[in-house]
Parts: C-alpha cells; sequence; structure tokens
C-alpha cells in the first residue's frame, strides 16, 4: 500500500502525464475503431504535418497564458506574417538566389511577427489597456491590413520548393519510416522544429529567469514588483514572444501549403486555446505546463481526423471534441497539479461542497464555512 | 570597523511626501539602530505604508534624506533592487509570496543563482533554500519540501519563509509590513518566533502594525505615526503596553488633535 502511494505520487509530479494519457488512450481506441487507418504510418505522417502550426502557436500561448494575460491576435499573425513572407520571397527571389531570398523573408517575417506582438506588450504593459481588448483589437486590426496589402488575393510560392529553406522547414525525411507500400512516406521536419522549440520553451519557462518572472506575473503582479520583477519589461518581452512565435507558425504554414491565403489562421484561435487549457496551463495563471500542450494540441489535432476515420457519421466530430476536451479538463482540475492522492479524496465528496477548496469556501455563506 | 563607525542601520531626516495636494508624510525623522526591533505603530491612513514604500525604493519621497548604513541613498537611482542591495529587505502582509510557485523559486525570485544565459541553477537553489528552511528558521513542518507550493503553507508559515529569506539574502534591515494580520494567535505566535531570530542573528527590524499589542513583546523602541508625523517615540524601558496603549488610544479618538 506505501508502495503503491509512493508509486502514485511519483506518477503525479510527472509534468503533463494526465494529458499524454488521455492521448494515449484516445489513439488505442482509434486503432481499435479504425484498424485501417490507425494501423499504417501515413495518417500519423499527416498528423505530424497538420498539427506543428497550432503547436507552434499553443506553445506560445502557454506563455501568455501563465503569465494571467491571453493573446487573440495570433491568427492575424499567422496570415500577417505570411503575407510579409510571400511578399518578401517573391521579390527577393527574382534577383538573388532562392534559398537566400526565403531566409531573408523569413526573417522579415519574424520581424513582422514581434513588431505586432511589441504593439501588443505596449498597449498592455504601458498603456494598460486588458490584454483580452488589445489583443482582439489587434487581431482585427491587422487581418485588415493583410487583406488590404494583399488586395483580397492568394499568392502563390511557386519556386519556394527548390530552396533550402523550404527543406529545412518543411520538407520530408525520407528513409526512415519503413514503407512496404507505394509511394515514399517522410517524416514532415515541421513537426521536428515543433518539438525543438518545445524543448527549448520547457526550459525556458522552467529554468530561465524569464520563465520564472513569467510565472510569478501571473501569480501575482504584485508579488512580482515587490521581490524586484520589472513587471512591464516582462510583459512587453512576452508579447513580442508570442508574436515572433505566431510569425514563425505562419511561415511554416504558407510553406507547407505553398500558397498564402489572406485568411490563413482563421479558425486556430479556439482549437489552440483549448489545446493549451487541455495541457493543464491555468486560466487564471501562474502555472503553465509545456508538455501539456504538446499532447493537448496533438488530441485536438488528432480528434477531427480519428472520428471521421471510425466511420462513423462526420456530424459526431464536435460533440466527441466537447467530450474529450471536457474529460481531459476535468481531469486536470481533479488532480491538481502533480497530486493524484487529491482525486480520490475528491470523489468521496462528489457533489458536495468541500471546504479545503479556497474556492468552494468563499462561496459557501459563512455559517457553513467551519 | 563599520559597524562602530556607523551605529545606524538607517536614518530618515526631513523626509516630506506629498502625493498632489495631500500631504501624506511631514517631516519624519527616524533612526534605527543596527541590531535594534522598532515597532512603528499608527492607526489606518496614518502613513505607515508610504514610509515602508519609500524606505524600500518602491516610492520617491519629495524630499528629504535616506541614509542606509551611513551611506546616502540617491534618489534618483533607488528602486527595489537597490533597496535589496543596500541590505534592506521587506516582508509584505500578503504579497512576499507567489502561492502557485515552490517554495525555493519562491526564495530565489529576482535574483536567481544563475548559470550562463540566465538560466536557473535549480540544484544550488534547492539546496540552500533546504537549508535555509532548516537552519535559519528552524522550519519543521511535516510534508513540507522545498519543492512544496506556498499554498500549503499556513500564514505564519508563509511569514517565515518571507522572514528567512530576507535572512539569507543578509539583509541589514528587516522591512514587516503588517505581518501577523488575518493570522490566528498559534500563528502570531510563530512570526514573533520569527522576529525574536532577527534580533539573536545581530539584525535590525521595522516592524509595523496598527496594534500595539503585537509588537510589544518584540519591539526595543515603539515610534508611533499620526496622520503622516511622528508623534511619539517611546523606548520599552520607560513605558508598559498600558501607557503605550494609551498614548495610542488618546490619538486615536482624537484627544490629542494638533491641527485644531
Amino acid at each position: 500500500m506505501k508502495k503503491l502511494r509512493s508509486f502514485i505520487r511519483f506518477l503525479g509530479k510527472i509534468e503533463g502525464l494526465p494529458v499524454a494519457v488521455v492521448f494515449v488512450l484516445l489513439i488505442v481506441v482509434f486503432i481499435i475503431t479504425a484498424p485501417d487507418v490507425f494501423l499504417k504510418w501515413r495518417i500519423y505522417m499527416s498528423f505530424l504535418q497538420t498539427v506543428a502550426p497550432p503547436l507552434i502557436l499553443g506553445l506560445g500561448l502557454t506563455f501568455v497564458i501563465t503569465a494571467g494575460e491571453i493573446d487573440l491576435s495570433f491568427p492575424a499573425v499567422v496570415a500577417f506574417s505570411g503575407y510579409v513572407f510571400t511578399w518578401a520571397f517573391r521579390t527577393f527571389s527574382e534577383g538573388i538566389d532562392g534559398s537566400l531570398a526565403a531566409l531573408l523573408a523569413l526573417g522579415l517575417a519574424l520581424l513582422a511577427g514581434g513588431m505586432v506582438g511589441y504593439i501588443n506588450g505596449i498597449l498592455v504593459a504601458r498603456v494598460g489597456v486588458p490584454s483580452i481588448m488589445a489583443t482582439l483589437a489587434a487581431q482585427f486590426f491587422w487581418y485588415g491590413v493583410t487583406v488590404l496589402l494583399a488586395g483580397g488575393l492568394q499568392a502563390a510560392l511557386k519556386t519556394i520548393e527548390e530552396n533550402a529553406v523550404h527543406q529545412i522547414l518543411t520538407g520530408r525525411i525520407y528513409g526512415i519510416i519503413p514503407n512496404p507500400e507505394r509511394g515514399r512516406i517522410g517524416i514532415p521536419t515541421q513537426a521536428l522544429w515543433a518539438l525543438a522549440l518545445a524543448v527549448f520553451l520547457w526550459f525556458i519557462l522552467n529554468r530561465h529567469k524569464f520563465g520564472e518572472a513569467v510565472m510569478f506575473i501571473g501569480d501575482n503582479p504584485n508579488v512580482a514588483r515587490v521581490m524586484g520583477i520589472n513587471v512591464e519589461a516582462t510583459r512587453i518581452q512576452l508579447f513580442t514572444m508570442m508574436g515572433v512565435i505566431a510569425a514563425f507558425a505562419g511561415v511554416i504554414l504558407t510553406m507547407e501549403m505553398r500558397v498564402f491565403y489572406p485568411t490563413q489562421g482563421q479558425g486556430m484561435l479556439l482549437p489552440v486555446m483549448a489545446a493549451v487549457f487541455i495541457g493543464g496551463t491555468s486560466i487564471a495563471g501562474g502555472v503553465g505546463s509545456i508538455v501539456g500542450t504538446f499532447f493537448g494540441s496533438y488530441i485536438i489535432g488528432s480528434l477531427e481526423a480519428g472520428v471521421v476515420a471510425t466511420g462513423i457519421s462526420g456530424f459526431w466530430v464536435q460533440l466527441v471534441q466537447g467530450v474529450v476536451m471536457g474529460a481531459s479538463v476535468v481531469l486536470n482540475t481533479v488532480l491538481g497539479r502533480g497530486d493524484l492522492m487529491v482525486l480520490s479524496e475528491r470523489l468521496r465528496h462528489w457533489g458536495v461542497p468541500m471546504r479545503s477548496s479556497g474556492f468552494t469556501q468563499e462561496a459557501l455563506p459563512p455559517e457553513h464555512g467551519d | 570597523m563599520r559597524e562602530e563607525s556607523v551605529p545606524y542601520a538607517l536614518r530618515m531626516i526631513n523626509i516630506e511626501k506629498y502625493f498632489g495636494p495631500v500631504h501624506a508624510l511631514s517631516n519624519i525623522n527616524l533612526e534605527v539602530g543596527r541590531n535594534e526591533i522598532v515597532g512603528l505603530i499608527g492607526d489606518n491612513g496614518a502613513g505607515k505604508s508610504t514610509l515602508v514604500k519609500i524606505l524600500t525604493g518602491v516610492y520617491r519621497p519629495t524630499s528629504g534624506d535616506l541614509y542606509i548604513a551611513g551611506r546616502k541613498v540617491d534618489w534618483r537611482t533607488y528602486n527595489v533592487q537597490r533597496a535589496h542591495e543596500y541590505g534592506i529587505e521587506t516582508v509584505y502582509q500578503d504579497k512576499s509570496l507567489g502561492e502557485k510557485q515552490a517554495l525555493w523559486r519562491n526564495f530565489f525570485i529576482g535574483r536567481q543563482i544563475t548559470r550562463r544565459f540566465g538560466f536557473i541553477n535549480v540544484k544550488e537553489e534547492k539546496r540552500i533554500a533546504q537549508e535555509v528552511m532548516l537552519s535559519t528558521i528552524g522550519f519543521r513542518g511535516k510534508g513540507i519540501t522545498v519543492d512544496s507550493t506556498v499554498s500549503k503553507l499556513s500564514g505564519g508559515e508563509r511569514q517565515g519563509v518571507a522572514i528567512g529569506r530576507a535572512m539569507y539574502f543578509e539583509a541589514e534591515l528587516i522591512v514587516l509590513d503588517e505581518p501577523t494580520v488575518a493570522l490566528s494567535l498559534k500563528e502570531v505566535r510563530k512570526v514573533i518566533n520569527f522576529v525574536h531570530r532577527i534580533k539573536e542573528g545581530g539584525k535590525a527590524c521595522i516592524y509595523i502594525s496598527h496594534a500595539i499589542q503585537d509588537v510589544y513583546e518584540v519591539a526595543d523602541r515603539f515610534v508611533v505615526l499620526d496622520r503622516g508625523e511622528i508623534v511619539g517615540d517611546l523606548r520599552k524601558e520607560n513605558v508598559s503596553l498600558k501607557d503605550v496603549d494609551e498614548f495610542l488610544l488618546s490619538y486615536a479618538h482624537g484627544l490629542k488633535d494638533r491641527r485644531e
């Protein structure tokens, strides 16, 4: 019994474990219900490709939400940076080498994203506009700018495939996955970049001064301030970082599609936010999980294709998505952070307001308070 | 030696603070000895918090001088970090610790032990935090480790962590800003014990409170603040708890209204 307890406690300490378990269960269910699809490599390669941009966005958003802020403007940055990239590449590639042009275009796109983020940061940290308002306005504004600049038209990146930047960022690595069937199956490199970014950002959040500042600000900005953290500067850096990351996702998306759409990124807002929350990042701020966001993004990204592949009607997709999201968030809340023991206690109190939780305590009238 | 040549941990000379037309502090002259515990007492709105915020680099005074361990403070560059460098640490009633963060993080927040590129040396931070928990403040809470989040600690324990942190960073002067508000009697007892450790450690302390009962036991001297002015400076040898209490009450009831 004691061994079991310490084992459970050990499990509770593993970051993102509940979401990882949900993800594995989900895949197992899909393998059972749709073996034709889920016992082959192709569907997984497809996930690796499609999940990369929202995952990258989710990683950045994890920081923003951990800091107790929100950024609604990242879909617009995906479009705006995609435009900047496409315009720059088409302009430069006429004169110079394609790879160099792509590299310059990438740099400009990241810069553009950083600029959008920086302006968000200034509005939030210096002017004092609540981030939900500032970034909502930014979302409309930058989509507007993109549509105007692009003249409402999509633009193709015809020669992009010929250059090294495309190969490195959104190419395919062949020869690793055994493939007895016809056709070649390669691992999309953007998935590796997303993974690398996840590892890097995990260290920034959990092992770097910046990440610690973000957590304390999200926890309580007054504490952060009196402990000598420059709250305003950190917030500006945070939004700038989110802008750059969103621009990176935008470039990856544009390169993969080889076409820029002025509306690209639309529809990503809610799935990306859902992935972050599924992963256990607290909407109240102060606590964020990069590992959770990683698996959360894959859960969200594999649901639609998975449900459709099982053969049940496409009308079920949203319902199943809702159930899985709900279950993940409930699991996270119930388990708390790193304490599986709480679960049994909570279950015993099922439906009965608990005294041990600060929230219910406040909600109760004083006579029940003690 | 520095200790002998400069008998004061802190000296404020003619500090004035206006917030627009509001005269928040007027003509504040206050000294705190190197190993002295001063109880700063005053009702709500007396200017205690303003005084502390000036001292700790959050506000800048309108005029006046501040000497810390004999060094004159340059207001233009004085801020929270600088105050830390000068050895002034503050323990606030409720905003000293990040509740959802691990103890070791709270210990080093704002001045982390870092490796290259600003990455935190987690192992070292945990080791030191552990050591301070056990030795400096005698922390023996059951099931509480440096990895526990602050939310698992009681109110008194939280103040203990904040005081322990201040002592570890070799604070010459620890400012306790109403550390026992909203604590149960048992928890207040813990905090009082932590304050005794400050005295034993040879450091100075300003203990701010609106209730004399909290500070009487630990303080060597009581400074009474009323409507932005220092109206009383009483040494403990010369007064009983009752005397101080009556003195305070006379102000609270406006019996000694200085501004007729």
